[in-house]
């Protein structure tokens, strides 16, 4: 059983470690700037926060609400963190296990430097999925957020509701084996918080043997009538650190790969090229769907795409920074079952 | 006075023949589709062709959007494992494609109809015997619906 950290008084052994840690990097000089998380401006969110000198440290915070992938503001599409006299600035990022291992993916495309960073590695256990919550409350305005052993309580005016965090925890939260940021031993003072060494991961992927037993047309199904309420906001292309390029394909018009309507077939189209470009890239950090505004499920097709690339290439993303990501690299035995032959 | 228009309607029991992109790379699986035509082996007429430098030159895109576009099957045929004209091309697409084919699976796509193989250019026979089989595949399949778009 996962135990819950509380959003107001377990978690404060990490929160407080965190935070002391993050004003001996800033006071010694070991870095110029942190990016962690600070408290949302509404009871169920958090918000990410850059900081750059001592008195902001208290706004650090660490609990089971933060989602963000903080990779995400190292990577080129935003602005670098660049000083105009002192050159590139040295980042800390506060990291559990996804955002360490986007951080060492994004260093295994050369899209970040790994000497520039320093990973704060915290302990996560999950965080929670704010629209499974909010769904159940309905139009209900949540007001407070409190937690009492392994449940949230939910308080709004005339209402209360508890959801035991077991279940309402963020899908892939509930099947990750990386809870802490992977070491890198190539860099040994890259980690200052708590970091773990992965060297192979074994995973059974029972979570998505269910989907994967059913008919074609009841998958059809199923991932037409979840995606059919996508707007096509693309607010899961920009929460997703590995969603850097300077044009996505889909805002592309010379040529116009394809269309930009809510239709089904464009927007299956959009998260099938997505998914493609995903591949033995997602370091399943959920936060696509997290940040979804129509609550779609994202999760199970980054699920699939884990599954695919750890059974055909033994692949796991994030790990090693001197890996050659699989999609550009090749064996000469790769399997080929799908390619047509002569009975 | 003019006649007016009449609309040719097909003949009731007209098998229904399925139009298929056929993406051929240059050095092996273009050249083997022209040795089946000089040797007068016979293939469908469904497919169309496309010269590609090479089979790593197919990008998702290609394929997805064939399919948007409305082809009923695409099919990629490339040079056999180690004999890329370009040393790897055919081994990097190789591993796109067998992703592009699980994902197309996984939600529910026909993956039927999109058809990958490999003929080098000394296998007319062989070229012919594939098309012929991936004709099949997609005719049993019935017309590309899934991809209509409403408006």
């Amino acid at each position: 059983m996962v135990k819950f950290m509380g959003l107001e008084t377990e978690n404060k052994e990490i929160e407080n470690n965190l935070r002391e840690i993050a004003r001996e990097l800033l006071k010694e000089k070991k870095v110029d700037v942190i990016i962690g998380y600070k408290k949302g401006t509404l009871p169920l969110l958090s918000q990410p926060i850059i900081i750059d000198s001592e008195e902001d440290i208290d706004k650090l915070i660490w609990n089971n609400l933060c989602y963000v992938n903080l990779a995400k503001y190292l990577v080129p599409r935003v602005p670098r963190f660049v000083d105009p006299e002192k050159g590139n600035l040295t980042v800390g990022v506060v990291s559990k296990g996804c955002v360490g291992r986007a951080l060492i993916h994004l260093a295994s495309e050369n899209k970040i430097n790994l000497d520039e960073i320093k990973i704060i590695g915290i302990p996560c256990n999950g965080v929670v999925n704010r629209q499974r919550i909010e769904m159940e409350i309905g139009e209900k305005e949540i007001l407070e957020v409190s937690v009492l052993g392994n449940n949230i309580i939910v308080k709004g005016k005339n209402f209360e509701k508890e959801f035991p965090f077991d279940e309402y925890m963020n899908d892939l939260c509930k099947v990750c084996k990386i809870r802490k940021p992977p070491l890198v031993s190539k860099v040994p003072d890259l980690c200052v918080g708590e970091c773990e060494e992965y060297s192979n991961i074994v995973d059974e992927f029972t979570d998505i043997e269910e989907f994967d037993s059913k008919t074609p047309k009841e998958k059809w199904q199923h991932i037409s009538e979840a995606l059919s309420v996508c707007t096509r906001c693309y607010a899961c292309r920009e929460a997703c650190p590995m969603c850097y390029c300077n044009l996505c394909f889909v805002d592309q018009n010379k040529p116009v790969w394809f269309g930009k309507t809510t239709d089904l077939p464009d927007i299956i189209v959009y998260h099938l090229i997505r998914a493609m470009h995903m591949a033995g890239r997602c370091v399943a950090c959920g936060a696509c769907s997290l940040v979804c505004p129509m609550g779609i499920d994202l999760n199970i097709i980054n699920r699939k795409l884990e599954k695919i690339v750890k059974e055909r290439f033994d692949f796991t993303s994030g790990l090693d920074p001197d890996a050659l990501p699989p999609m550009v690299n090749f064996k000469m035995e790769d399997a080929q079952e799908f390619m047509l032959e002569e009975d | 006075m003019t006649e007016p228009i009449v609309e040719t309607k097909q003949s009731e029991n007209k098998e229904w023949e399925p139009k298929i992109i056929a993406f051929l790379c240059n050095w092996c699986s273009y050249a083997g589709a022209d040795l089946a035509g000089v040797s007068r082996i016979q293939y469908p007429s469904n497919i169309r062709i496309v010269r590609v430098p090479c089979s790593g030159r197919i990008n998702a895109y290609f394929i997805i959007k064939s399919l948007t576009d409305g082809w009923d099957g695409v099919i990629v045929s490339g040079c056999h494992p180690g004999d890329c004209h370009y040393i790897s091309g055919n081994l990097v697409a190789r591993r796109r494609f067998a992703i592009l084919k699980e994902l197309l699976e996984f939600f529910g796509i026909e993956a039927g109809r999109i058809n990958f193989m490999w003929a080098s250019a000394a296998e007319g026979e062989r070229f012919a015997v594939l098309v012929r089989k991936a004709t099949e595949i997609v005719k049993k399949l019935g017309p590309n619906t899934k991809f209509d778009k409403k408006w």
